[in-house]
């Protein structure tokens, strides 16, 4: 594992010595506080429209009016920029040819891996940690629950977990960070509206189509519940698509 | 050191490399010599370990290239025939960082990045980002990643392509050097270079071997020729003929200046006699040397012999 850490810390040094860390991460802050201040406003002017006292009012309301819907947009922002994040993983390896020094290493396929889904999704987890700036700005105003929000964030950032592994798997079917780009924001998105087919499909085939949606599971977390099924399901969609991505990778050397 | 034996690779449905068996002792100093495509990257990637053979097997120092890969591959070095460098890394970042995947342990990773950052002469642009760097500097930058885990074995894959001619000197000789303390496989397709590096010689073409032999071997097993130069003050239209019309002349190749290039039988020791014609026809004979038959020559014959047995 150390093999792997060692890789992580090289692509987290190319990260930063990149302008398109910075970029992103502006963007993503950017959006994010836009949406987070609009709904940051809607709720004032509701709570004062309602006449509700402040104090007692506020610190039930600011979960669920404010954290909650920020959170969800958040993890729209993040389907949208995720895939430019992971694109480089392997794609680059392989069209720069820098993939062969870490083949002809001593290292198993598995830590190599393993250490590009460390390094994206330490930039990620550190963009997610920058924007909980907004949070803090709430402890300002009222006083919300901290369960909800721990859990919420955690929800936040194992599903940016299974953006970030489709990513990496994504990127080890080309050379062309365009596609692995592309093909993650489709593969993501789909996985996020598959639950959309659950009504009409049967009951059963409903039932699961709504368990593989990737969004829904992320209701309970902000909700302050987390829930097994729900970690199961984020945890195995990663172990899958790291699972997949170290078939390809294995079997481009057969070809 | 290294035993291949029958080794098969293919690509789909196309096959790099066919039947290839050869050995390699310990210090020993080995070109693969081959045009392009002939097969000499899919062998060095199987010896690296980083390609599966299709059947045959390929042992170094005993371990299966396959099954035993990560202990084999602390052994080797290896330089692709891409230099596989991070564009965006400054050079001592970037080979720390090979030292570490390469498994060099901790401690000694500073001292084993020092050490090839010396004999690689590279401690002027230690500090520099290498996509900056010039190509004959990042070529010695990918041979410093090569050995910096101080591999028994190099394997080099056309180690001088895309320099310019001081920068293929500058690195042929720290391969020479190189050559005192390791066991190194080398392919080109530039023949001088296998000459002046090594001892041995593998000749590949579409993904055979077309021989294997020290350099004077296959000189002297190849000389089924030789050749002379002629230089000529005057000249007609006959020259060319009368020339061909020597018994022993198999071909006559006029080049400038009044040159012609001969080849003729062995041992015809022609000199007397073309000399005569030359008086005789008052050519003005001004030089008439033999030529000696260069690894050149030799490997176009390889080649051009394959083709046209396969054809
Ligand atoms: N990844 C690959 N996929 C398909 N064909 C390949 C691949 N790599 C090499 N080849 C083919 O195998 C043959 C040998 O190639 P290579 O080993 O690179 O030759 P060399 O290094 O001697 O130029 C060539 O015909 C080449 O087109
Ligand atoms: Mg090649």
């Amino acid at each position: 594992m150390r093999n792997a850490w060692v890789i992580a810390k090289r692509d987290l040094g190319s990260f930063f010595n990149s302008p398109i860390f910075y970029v992103v991460t502006t963007v993503f802050l950017v959006i994010y506080s836009f949406i987070f201040f609009q709904i940051l406003n809607f709720f004032s002017f509701q709570s004062l429209q309602a006449g509700q006292a402040q104090a007692m009012g506020m610190s039930l309301n600011l979960n669920e009016m404010v954290i909650e819907p920020s959170l969800q947009n958040m993890s729209v922002i993040l389907l949208l920029i995720i895939p430019i994040i992971t694109m480089r993983s392997f794609a680059d390896e392989k069209k720069m040819k820098t993939f062969r020094l870490l083949l002809s290493s001593p290292i198993h396929l598995k830590e190599i891996i393993l250490g590009k889904f460390l390094a994206c999704m330490g930039v990620v987890t550190l963009m997610i940690l920058i924007s909980s700036y907004s949070v803090g700005f709430l402890f300002l105003l009222g006083e919300p629950e901290v369960g909800p929000i721990v859990t919420g964030y955690l929800g936040v950032i194992l599903m940016a977990g299974c953006f970030v592994s489709a990513g990496i798997f994504a990127s080890s079917l080309t050379d062309n960070q365009i596609i692995a780009s592309v093909l993650t924001f489709g593969f993501s998105l789909f996985m996020w509206i598959i639950g959309w087919g659950a009504q009409a499909a049967g009951p059963v085939t409903g039932q699961i189509l709504q368990y593989l949606s990737i969004v829904d599971h992320l209701d309970h977390f902000l909700k302050g519940l987390v829930e097994t099924s729900d970690l199961v399901y984020y945890l195995s969609f990663m172990l899958f698509s790291l699972f997949l991505c170290h078939r390809v990778l294995d079997s481009n050397r057969w070809r | 050191m290294i035993e291949v034996e029958n080794l098969t690779k293919h690509y789909g449905p196309r096959r790099a490399i066919n039947n290839l068996s050869f050995q390699i002792a310990q210090g020993e100093v080995v070109g693969f010599l081959g045009p392009n495509g002939a097969g000499k990257s899919t062998t060095l990637n199987i010896l690296s370990c980083i390609l599966p053979a299709s059947s045959g097997t390929a042992r170094i120092m005993g371990h299966d290239t396959f099954e035993h890969s990560l202990e084999i591959r602390k052994k080797i070095g290896y330089l692709p025939e891409t230099p596989p460098l991070y564009q965006d890394m400054n050079v001592r970042d970037y080979l720390k960082f090979a030292a570490q995947v390469r498994g060099v342990s901790g401690k000694q990773i500073t001292s084993a990045v020092e050490r090839v950052i010396g004999k690689c002469s590279l401690a002027d642009v230690s500090h520099r980002i290498i996509g900056r760097l010039s190509k004959g500097y990042q070529q010695r930058v990918g041979l410093a990643q090569a050995m910096v885990h101080d591999p028994d074995i190099l394997i080099l894959d056309e180690p001088t392509v895309g320099l310019d001619p001081i920068q293929i000197i500058e690195i042929r000789k720290l391969i020479q050097e190189l050559a005192a303390s390791h066991t190194i496989i080398l392919s080109s397709h530039i023949l001088p270079e296998i000459t002046q590096i090594c001892q041995r010689v593998i000749i590949i073409n579409e993904g055979e071997i077309a021989a294997v032999d020290s350099l004077e071997g296959l000189t002297a097993s190849l000389r089924k020729s030789e050749r002379l130069s002629l230089t000529l003050r005057n000249s007609g239209d006959q020259v060319e003929e009368k020339l061909k019309s020597l018994q022993q002349v198999l071909s006559v190749l006029p080049e400038e200046n009044n040159r012609f290039l001969l080849e003729c039988e062995l041992n015809s020791n022609l000199q007397d006699e073309i000399a005569r014609l030359a008086l005789d026809n008052k050519w003005g004979l001004v030089e008439i040397k033999p030529l000696s038959m260069t690894l050149e020559d030799i490997f176009l014959k390889l080649t051009i012999e394959e083709k046209d047995v396969t054809v």
